[in-house]
């Protein structure tokens, strides 16, 4: 059934939610059903648990919450619980005449949104509702917070640097504080997208720059800036990004002490990809994303296809979707500490914490580091501003992962720490209900990650391939689009750029603009 | 009978079995989920308790007479039924079970056989008045008046 989530108009919003109530005694299960239909809810009951799970597997997405009791013969609550958080990731509310205090407490562990004591009053039931807009709000912030820029990436490979502990405590903190905002921005859930073109990037910079780092605020910031159609969460996040950038400027260039050495120091530990960056990545499978001591950056040890010596760059001047031997994205971006004003930022800080209840037991599919990705994957990322092909998602769970560390290339050895980004960046990708228009299908977007089959039976299932009709709350384009854009071979160019002071990114990815951030901004790499 | 008659007779038995803490608000919320659109709302989930309790408590017994008991199952029996009684706003059976529980925790056969006892007791006792306040409901619908409320 369609429904469309009205948020605005509260009042009537409530009416017609789909409960499914899961309980193995006929009495409760009569009596609650009778009271969600006097909330005016669309009411299913279940009396066996493993029945309910078949049918929230059948009629994914025709549920928006489940009540279910905590003591049933054939499975326990809890268990269905963590079953539907993983699978369909819909709110679950707990029920038991039991309120010992760990019971609850484990009710609130395994993922419930609320626990209930019985006898269930009409008051708390008709309450429920709050649960689903509460979830679909923060899966919409969630989804909109997650512009995949070269910044995302940078911070995703943070991750890997994370494992490795040699994310400062800083970083960590101000991950954690991005985070936080990101969580509590109470904006409207409709954000218009803004894209952060070089040169609004370059205001913003100015504009920091003179107010003064230190002193800086979202909201001088934005005055100073004077945008007609900025908002102040705008240049909240760009301003968390654009911190969380320079601190890690900053920490690489206390660490690999390389100053301005963009390519003069690089240092190739594997033979230099090839040069003709029009051949297919799949020479850059095995590179990694760590990138190159000389580009400032810490890497540990270069397993990646280091930066062409400049002379290749020079010679390549073609710009190919299709990297092979892009130097990680994060190479680029954390280029030297030279530039206060960089511009290019870290993304934002992905948290698993926005996603209590996905264990994400799927392998990540996609990815979408610029160097070394499979062609198809190239594809992808670069093709998101169009559409990105459908049989890529026959091969994995629709998730844009970002593999940074991973040293052959292999998908499915993201290491853990980087698993916990990736799969909060993984809604993004996820499938969305093709009925979708407003934030109505959001919750559907995790569910479908464990129903992939489904998913291209089903008609009118949006598959990856459909990813450009999203709605438009959804920063996946632009982000998609910017993440093609590190996939560029343009890279190759842009370290031209980067030593022409390049102005603007419209050459990337073949003109089109999708890079919000400058890859390369003057400053940075001077 | 006369008609305001039933209806005093039906007053009387509802407070007293509120009174004696054989029902309690539960009773009084199921009573106002009923509406035209399901005017026997109240008796059907009633009788469902009915026949749900009676099979557990039938279950308990024999559990109980066992030669060794499985405590276990019967606190799982019992936790079963003091969810069902409270649903319905069984209080006293609630209570019952709630004392039961804790004789099963201890693994009290003497416990367990008394509160089997009252249970049984409690639960013979609340299906008979209740199928009085019933029968006296139905006469005073089928004399076409109103079935007062309490409170």
């Amino acid at each position: 059934m369609e429904r469309q989530w009205v948020p605005s108009r509260t009042e009537a919003f409530p009416m017609g939610l789909r409960v499914l109530v899961v309980d193995d005694d006929p009495t409760w299960l009569k009596i609650l059903e009778k009271m969600l239909r006097k909330c005016s809810y669309e009411v299913t009951t279940c009396g066996l648990a493993r029945v309910a799970l078949e049918t929230l597997r059948e009629r994914k997405n025709k549920f928006d919450i489940v009540v279910s009791d905590v003591n049933m013969p054939d499975m326990d609550g809890f268990k269905l619980l963590e079953h539907i958080g993983l699978e369909m990731d819909l709110p679950v509310i707990m029920m038991s005449i039991d309120g010992e205090t760990s019971r609850v407490m484990k009710g609130v562990q395994h993922g419930a949104c609320d626990y209930l004591l019985k006898p269930v009053r009409m008051k708390e039931l008709r309450n429920i509702w709050q649960h689903v807009y509460r979830k679909k709000m923060h899966e919409v912030k969630e989804i909109e917070g997650q512009e995949f820029t070269c910044a995302d990436l940078h911070l995703i490979r943070e991750a890997g640097f994370e494992e490795r502990g040699l994310l400062t405590r800083e970083d960590k903190k101000r991950k954690e504080e991005y985070n936080d905002q990101d969580g509590s921005d109470q904006s409207a859930a409709k954000k218009a997208r803004v894209v952060w073109s070089v040169d609004l990037h370059q205001t913003f910079v100015s504009a920091v720059n003179q107010i003064g780092f230190d002193k800086v605020g979202p909201k001088k910031i934005l005055d100073l800036m004077n945008v007609p159609g900025l908002t102040r969460e705008n240049v909240a996040s760009h301003l968390q990004k654009y911190r969380l950038y320079l601190s890690r400027l900053q920490k690489q260039n206390e660490d690999s002490n390389l100053g301005n050495n963009r390519w003069a120091d690089f240092n190739p530990k594997e033979p230099p990809a090839k040069p003709d960056l029009e051949t297919s990545p799949q020479v850059e499978q095995n590179t990694t994303s760590k990138p190159s001591p000389g580009f400032g950056f810490i890497a540990p040890e270069s397993e990646t296809q280091p930066i062409k010596p400049t002379s290749h760059f020079e010679e390549d001047n073609k710009v190919k979707r299709k990297t092979s031997s892009m130097p990680p994205l994060g190479m680029l971006l954390s280029f030297t500490g030279t530039i206060p004003s960089a511009e290019i930022k870290p993304s934002e800080p992905l948290t698993p914490s926005k996603h209590p209840n996905w264990t994400g037991g799927l392998p990540l599919v996609q990815s979408m580091q610029c160097p070394k990705h499979d062609h198809k994957r190239c594809d992808l990322l670069c093709d998101y501003s169009c559409l990105p092909k459908p049989d890529l998602y026959t091969s994995a769970p629709p998730v844009i992962s970002i593999n940074v560390q991973n040293e052959t290339g292999d998908l499915l050895d993201v290491k853990p720490a980087l698993m916990d980004c990736i799969k909060a960046i993984s809604p993004l990708t996820c499938t969305v209900d093709g009925s979708t228009s407003g934030f109505d299908r959001l919750p559907s977007i995790k569910g479908s990650f464990f129903e992939q089959s489904n998913c291209h039976a089903e008609p009118g299932r949006i598959t990856g391939s459909d990813l450009v009709p999203l709605p438009e709350d959804l920063n996946l384009d632009s982000s998609l689009q910017e993440i093609g854009c590190f996939e560029n071979v343009d890279l190759m160019n842009s370290i031209d750029y980067f030593q022409t002071e390049v102005e603007s990114s419209s050459n990337w990815c073949d003109g089109s603009e999708l890079f919000d951030y400058p890859l390369i901004d003057e400053c940075l790499f001077a | 009978m006369d008609l305001s008659l039933l209806q005093r007779t039906y007053s009387d038995l509802l407070s007293s079995l509120f009174t004696e803490g054989i029902l309690n608000q539960q009773f009084t919320e199921l009573q106002q989920l009923q509406d035209e659109n399901n005017p026997g709302f109240v008796y059907e989930v009633v009788s469902l308790f009915f026949d749900d309790a009676g099979r557990l408590i039938n279950e308990l017994g024999s559990n109980l007479n066992q030669q060794v008991v499985d405590y276990k199952k019967i606190d799982a029996h019992v936790h079963q039924l003091k969810g069902s009684s409270a649903s319905i706003g069984a209080q006293r059976i609630r209570n019952v079970c709630q004392g039961f529980r804790d004789y099963c925790e201890a693994n009290d056969p003497q416990g367990c056989f008394s509160c089997m006892q009252q249970l049984n007791q409690e639960f013979l006792t609340f299906k008979s008045k209740l199928e009085t306040l019933f029968k006296v409901e139905q006469q005073i619908v089928a004399s076409g008046g109103s079935v007062p409320m309490i409170q």
